[in-house]
């Protein structure tokens, strides 16, 4: 893997895709998952996707973290194109370039929180001392301390997606993909994944979310709309007060 | 906001820049602050229709201030005003007409719409999640409150998909 090490230009980048293309053949018609999607994520971008069920926007995630391959088209990480990557070689770059959170954790269930944590680093080639305090710091930081040797079966589902984002960023990925990462969690749980997420997209870490929870998507700075395979709008958040009334007209109690 | 007042006024007397601290004490940085001006428009005009009434209380250095306490007109208004369930939120607006117009009118786009009202919506959002950060933790109400708003807009952005939804579909 010659190109991992090679110098990446600045500005390069995180994700870029273009024209990629996905259908799936099942009972019936093909559905046209994903049909010609061009994207470009930029270091510390905080992208949110979002669109009904069955828009396709899964399978764009499947398809930016190597879970899917595409029919058509062409993605590059960090500016290294991945067109011609095999399954093993994706399962190494998952576990370095792109950290990954799903809406049901997918915990390893016979693991400890602390084996599920670390796993990763050590497969990453991590000496197992410092995997260890990777894993305390990150536990620690997402308020799970105590909970080390606990089986996921145990940790209810909001703490058991905390150690899934644990998981996910132990070995300090440049992406993290989230895909519907509140779709189990009740309310509470979703204000907690959005404050989590915020907080490491402060910290600069770029993050491209799949959600159907519009509260959630507005934690992004980017909203990407997607419906029927194809991006329908694209639009900045803007920082600066909503035009209009905005929230004090949303908020006004009538007199 | 005369029915707020009274209702804060049930508790015991108080005078208007009490009723306004308490107000915003109550709902937090998510209702936008009262005016004070405002508090004294409204307590006069609940005192005029008889829901309060007010005692002017001397005070050594400073001008007398006015103390206002419920009469038992207002603490039936009150009763009233409890028992009373509210309105439903309103479910035909001004951006509906626009969409239900467009076509005929030849002049916009159903999708140019619903996008840019999209847009709008998720920036508002965003303000209501800033605000809930940035509010104290432990006041419920304003929580609440802001939570409310969220979930009014997650409603309106989900219709808006809908409508996305019906409408690409006959493109």
């Amino acid at each position: 893997m010659s190109d991992a090490s090679a110098p990446v230009p600045e500005n390069t980048p995180v994700l870029r895709a273009e024209g990629l293309l996905k259908t799936h053949y099942g009972e019936g018609a093909p559905a046209h998952a994903v049909r010609g999607v061009d994207l470009c994520v930029r270091q510390g971008e905080f992208v949110a996707v979002t669109g009904p069920s069955g828009a396709g926007k899964s399978t764009l995630l499947h398809l930016l973290g190597g879970l899917q391959r595409p029919d058509g088209g062409s993605l590059w990480l960090d500016g290294v194109r991945t067109d011609g990557w095999q399954e093993a070689r994706w399962a190494v770059e998952r576990r370095r370039r792109i950290g990954i959170v799903f809406q049901f954790f997918n915990l390893v269930s016979n693991l400890s929180v602390a084996d599920n944590v670390e796993l990763p680093a050590l497969l990453a080639g991590l000496p197992p001392k410092q995997a260890r305090a990777e894993r305390e710091a990150l536990l620690a930081e997402l308020g799970l301390a105590g909970k080390e040797r606990s089986l996921p079966g145990e940790l209810s589902g909001g703490e058991q997606q905390r150690v899934a984002l644990a998981r996910a960023l132990v070995n300090h990925p440049p992406l993290l993909l989230a895909d519907e990462p509140a779709g189990s969690l009740d309310s509470k749980g979703t204000r907690e994944v959005m404050r989590l997420l915020s907080r490491f997209h402060q910290r600069g870490q770029t993050i491209v979310l799949v959600t159907h929870d519009a509260r959630l998507a507005s934690a992004a700075d980017r909203v990407i709309s997607f419906f029927d395979g194809r991006m329908a709008d694209d639009a900045e958040l803007t920082a600066a007060p909503p035009r209009r009334k905005g929230i004090s007209g949303v908020l006004e109690l009538k007199d | 906001m005369r029915l707020p007042l009274l209702a804060l006024l049930a508790r015991g007397p108080a005078h208007g820049y009490e009723l306004k601290q308490d107000l915003e004490q109550l709902l937090g940085s998510a209702y936008p602050q009262p005016n004070v001006g405002q508090i004294y428009v409204t307590l006069g005009r609940l005192e005029k229709s008889g829901l309060i009434e007010g005692e002017d209380v001397e005070q050594s250095s400073r001008p007398n201030k006015k103390v206002y306490h419920l009469t038992d007109a207002g603490r039936e208004a009150l009763h009233a005003w409890f028992e009373e369930t509210e309105d439903e939120p309103r479910v035909r607006d001004e951006f509906f007409m626009k969409l239900a117009l467009a076509p005929q009118s030849g002049l916009a786009d159903q999708i140019a719409l619903i996008n840019r009202q999209r847009r709008q919506y998720l920036n508002t959002m965003r303000s209501l999640s800033k605000l809930a950060t940035a509010e104290n933790r432990d006041n419920r109400i304003a929580h609440l409150l802001i939570e409310g708003a969220m979930l009014h807009l997650q409603a309106d952005l989900d219709w808006l998909e809908r409508c996305q939804e019906e409408l690409e579909e006959l493109e």
